[in-house]
């Protein structure tokens, strides 16, 4: 077996994705953890230690960062699963217009964060906007969405999920149709309704899809700010701010030094979170 | 090759089709029950997903004041030639060009991602062992962004910097991480039964790769393609940053045109928006009947 | 059968780029041989003059997106009609985003041969010396006023052209409603809060916030500045040698305590926490805003959206609680400036002499109005100029202005905008705030390599 497998699995088949990903991402990002020891004015630099990692931990608003961070990245991750599998689900059952909308669904991905961004800031306008508009309709008065210090950044994150669910909804579209349709078959011989295939079937057969999701999910929510930047700018005050905005608005202060250290630190908060996670993932998946 | 998942297909559809007698009744019943539940989904869905959809596409009809409102209401007089001819001959046709440009980098990085995720993920999802120690390699291209100087650096020296084979070489650096995960992760689910099959009929390893596994890798293909190529046609900071240019407009860069401190032209951002999100569109309407296609790659398995 | 189209499809996408990257190589040297190729018909050497002067030489001219005004867009084609000099304008994000891809580039050598960017404390960051051209020994040079040349010179060494005009920062205030209300101009902060009363009593909004963007809620504390200045005559100084702080200089910390004060006593529209800019214009456009803290350069959206309503606008400095004390704190134009990397510096010098000659002034005028008196010497505001602009004259006049902090330090803090809305949306008090805004400075002057110990 083991010399078949060295027959059968060349590790030459790696070499061009080697070659593309050490000299374009991996040797230039490795730089990182050297600027981020110095004071960098991008052309300039001297060695300070780690000046910047105590200078990034007195930062004013990094205890909102870091709370925020885990809220945004675990209600995104959360909700794209969850409405990702049922509407991939939903989207894989035999109804009609499943084009259409699956096209519809997955449109919000398509669009850029700026727009996203504009069309969402103006529907949650506290007075014009269309949501607390249709919700006067049935008497509620709807929240400030997004100048509600306590609710914007799940405001922000509801968009996230609405941006983002499309892009889940395919992944576990294509998980669930590589599930044999015999399985299913089998079952419903055995009588087994709808819900137990789900349970039993979809559920169990489309875990590599559920774990790339998860994964993706979760550390593209512990690392993004684009669309927080875009509706709140890490307002009102420093309500929304995330580490990545943070750490972003360092870069672009022209702290080039404290950025990079603050995006290793980034780094290495989201390796403690999504590592044990990733491993935890695959190990079951060897289980079944 | 072929002619064997031919036969297991018809095979699976046989099935589908004979059907016992008597669930005949319930199924009826259980049709109506869906019908109602699928004409509520769709509402909904039309509800969240279609009424920002229509809010863009709205606004980008009316006039410069009306849509500055950001409103849902009806457009007074309709700007809709006169919109997108203007943002299509804007600054010589700037969203031209970058419609090009953008497409260029797109299509030119999604090939090259294709080929060598679907190979490293071959491998990869094959041996486990190596797989262990490189899985968080490649994890941390999903967790850390480019360092962008040091980056900038590395093009300029190989003389890449602000040229096509440049900027595609990033991206698909940057994107390979990603789609190396869902290939590993969907080559798991190819019986390695397959592979010493093939291994009997005295296949290489080139000729299992291309011949036998790619072809089957066809709904994760489908969806790298949709999703790699949505985020790097949309991408904006890492062509801003490494490739910069008056010549180099990419899509996202023309909605710069229309925002600005002295005021946002609203009506030709969302026209922009509308004109830009046309390719990907157009694009995930082929590929998703392609991801639908992997059904017969799931039926080979049985 | 069916998968082979996959290959099909990857080998027309492989084939098509290489298509179009033989084309791109194709066209380039193309253009090269025909270059080539005149130089060797051209053996008259009148003929090569009048070659050289048909040729059209191409500038690049890197600007943020808000830059890239009609009248710009005016006098580039001008340009390119009397001098043969075209521009080939690049765009970029304005803001901090923006000043990162200018820093950015210019460390990495990839800079256009022009590019525009602030005048000031952001330019001085930049480190001018290392890379633009010194432009002190140009002729144009002499025509800029003195106030100016300041805030583009280091080291005695000039730097930059204006972009347009000068603006400043105070109180946009609608001067219909405040004849319709009988009120007068404040020349005191305790008027101003007095009117605000009023306004707000007429079911009017008397303080229009727009935090959507955050940048537009410092207007409080920046225009405040003329009042600083006023009243401790070397805070500049001290506050760039780290020894006076917001925290301890009572006069400076006021300007946090403003924006608390409109906040606490509700005199900010409803949606102010997520009101945009534009919006804000409108309001005070339409009237049912009254008073809008803002930079003169709103006036010119106003003017494309509601020309009929631009006149009803006026502007009054942010008073302070001294009635003598009244004047208004400037804003200088943004730089254009020579890239010393540039190959091109002999066009793009002619570039700038073009671009502040009066005929350009005059154009550039006629399609964007000023928003401020110009800082080139002899040039006046024209007839037909904004009444809000008009208002600023007789300050002008006196001498009773000064130019913005930014200005006369290098150091301002980058968290400023962030701190202001958290004070006027009640999640900070005004000495917190200062105390939270001198860290922040201390930050920067440690960037920009100042010693502070």
């Amino acid at each position: 077996m083991n010399s078949s497998t060295r027959n059968m699995y060349p590790l030459a088949f790696l070499i061009p994705a080697a070659l593309v990903y050490c000299t374009f991402f991996l040797f230039p990002t490795s730089m990182a953890f050297f600027y981020s020891m110095t004071w960098w004015t991008l052309d300039d630099w001297e060695f300070i230690w780690f000046e910047n990692f105590i200078q990034f931990f007195q930062e004013p608003s990094l205890r909102i960062g870091f709370r925020n961070t885990l809220i945004y990245a675990f209600t995104t991750m959360g909700g794209k699963v969850v409405l990702g599998l049922i509407l991939a689900v939903f989207l894989c059952s035999k109804i009609r217009n499943k084009d259409f909308l699956r096209s519809i669904v997955f449109f919000p991905a398509l669009l850029s964060t700026i727009a996203v961004g504009f069309t969402f800031s103006a529907m949650m306008h506290p007075t014009n906007g269309v949501i607390n508009k249709t919700l006067a309709l049935v008497g509620i008065d709807g929240p400030n969405w997004l100048g509600d210090a306590k609710i914007a950044l799940l405001s922000v994150a509801m968009t996230d999920i609405w941006k983002g669910v499309g892009i889940a909804t395919v992944i576990f579209i294509a998980g669930i149709m590589a599930i044999p349709t015999h399985y299913y078959e089998a079952l419903k011989i055995d009588g087994g309704n709808a819900i137990q295939s789900f349970f039993h079937i979809t559920l169990p057969l489309s875990r590599p899809a559920l774990n790339t999701v998860v994964i993706l999910a979760l550390i593209g929510g512990l690392r993004t700010f684009d669309l927080v930047w875009a509706m709140t700018g890490g307002g009102p005050g420093f309500s929304t701010d995330l580490l990545a905005s943070i750490v972003y608005k360092q870069y672009a202060s022209g702290f080039f030094g404290l950025a990079t250290a603050g995006n290793v630190l980034l780094f290495l908060f989201v390796g403690l979170i999504a590592f044990p996670i990733f491993k935890l993932l695959n190990r079951k998946e060897v289980d079944l | 090759m072929s002619s064997k998942q031919g036969d297991v297909m018809d095979q699976a559809y046989q099935k589908d089709s004979s059907m016992p007698l008597d669930t005949m009744a319930e199924k009826k019943k259980v049709r109506k029950g869906l019908f109602a539940l699928e004409s509520i989904a769709v509402l909904f869905a039309i509800i969240f997903f279609g009424i920002p959809f229509y809010f863009v596409i709205i606004n980008s009809m009316k006039d410069s004041a009306a849509a500055a409102e950001l409103s849902l209401a009806w457009p007074e007089t309709f700007q809709f030639l006169a919109n997108y001819k203007e943002v299509l001959m804007l600054n010589d046709g700037i969203v031209i060009r970058a419609f090009i440009n953008s497409s260029i980098i797109t299509v030119s990085s999604i090939t090259v991602i294709i080929l060598i995720c679907s190979m490293a993920g071959f491998i990869l999802s094959r041996r486990q062992g190596m797989a262990k120690r490189l899985n968080y390699v490649i994890l941390v291209g999903l967790m850390i962004p480019p360092t962008i100087v040091p980056t900038i650096w590395v093009l300029q020296n190989l003389g890449l910097f602000k040229t096509f084979p440049g900027i595609i070489s990033l991206e698909s650096a940057l994107h390979f991480s990603f789609a190396c995960l869902l290939y590993t992760a969907f080559v798991a689910t190819i019986p390695r039964e397959l592979d010493e099959a093939a291994l009997m009929d005295g296949c290489g390893p080139i000729n299992l790769f291309f011949k036998i596994i790619f072809p089957l890798l066809k709904p994760v293909t489908s969806t790298v393609i949709v999703l790699s190529s949505i985020q790097i046609y949309n991408d904006f900071e890492n062509m801003l940053y490494f490739f910069p240019g008056a010549e180099n407009a990419t899509v996202q860069l023309t909605l710069y045109n229309f925002t600005g401190i002295y005021g946002t032209s609203y009506h030709l951002l969302f026209a922009d928006v509308i004109l830009i999100s046309i390719p990907p569109l157009v694009l995930f309407i082929f590929f998703n009947k392609k991801i639908v296609d992997g059904m017969t790659a799931g039926a080979v398995k049985g | 059968m069916r998968h082979y189209k996959f290959y099909y499809f990857s080998l027309l996408a492989s084939l098509l780029f290489c298509a179009l990257l033989l084309v791109g190589c194709n066209s380039s040297s193309e253009e090269e041989t025909t270059s080539n190729g005149e130089g060797d018909t051209d053996n008259n050497s009148t003929d090569t003059e009048e070659a050289a002067e048909d040729e059209i030489t191409e500038i690049t001219l890197l600007m943020g997106e808000a830059d890239d005004t009609e009248g710009f867009r005016a006098v580039m084609n001008a340009m390119e009609e009397d001098i043969g000099i075209k521009t080939k304008i690049e765009l970029r994000p304005g803001g901090p985003e923006g000043e990162n891809i200018v820093k950015t580039r210019l460390a990495t050598g990839e800079m256009s041969d022009i590019m525009l960017f602030n005048s000031g404390s952001l330019l001085m960051a930049l480190n001018p010396e290392k890379y633009f051209v010194d432009l002190s020994d140009e002729p144009f040079v002499d025509r800029m006023m003195d106030s100016y040349k300041e805030v583009v010179s280091s080291n005695g060494k000039v730097f930059g052209i204006p972009e347009g005009s000068s603006q400043v920062g105070g109180w946009l205030y609608n001067k219909r409603v405040y004849e319709e209300l009988g009120l007068e101009v404040p020349k005191t902060w305790d008027e101003l809060m007095e009117n605000n009363e009023k306004i707000k009593e007429a079911g009017k909004v008397a303080v229009i916030g727009t935090y959507g963007e955050t940048w537009t809620s410092q207007l409080p504390i920046l225009a405040d500045y003329y009042n600083v200045q006023a009243e401790v005559s070397n805070f500049a100084e001290e506050y760039t040698a780290g020894t006076a702080k917001f925290a301890n200089t009572p006069q400076a910390q006021r300007g946090f305590e403003r924006i608390q004060e409109i906040h606490d006593r509700g005199f900010m529209n409803e949606d102010y926490t997520v009101a945009t800019y534009d919006q804000g214009r409108k309001m005070l456009a339409e009237g049912t805003g009254v008073h809008y803290p803002m930079l003169t350069q709103a006036l010119q959206n106003i003017n494309d959206n509601y020309p009929e309503l631009v006149d009803d606008i006026g502007v009054f400095p942010q008073p302070s609680d001294d009635p003598d004390v009244n004047g208004h704190t400037v804003w200088m134009p943004n730089a254009y400036l020579i890239n010393k990397e540039s190959d091109k510096i002999e066009a793009a010098k002619k570039w700038m002499e073009y671009f502040i000659s009066d005929k350009a002034i005059e154009l550039y005028e006629s399609k964007s109005k000023s928003i401020g008196p110009y800082v080139i010497e002899g040039v006046e505001l024209p007839e037909d100029s904004y009444t809000a602009v008009k208002d600023l004259v007789p300050y002008f006049e006196s001498g009773n202005v000064a130019p913005a902090l930014e200005f006369v330090s290098p150091i301002k803090g980058p968290n400023l905008p962030q701190i202001c809305t958290s004070v006027g949306s009640g999640q900070l008090i005004a000495e917190e705030a200062a105390e939270m805004y001198d860290d922040d400075v201390e930050k920067q002057a440690k960037q920009l390599g100042l010693d502070w110990d």
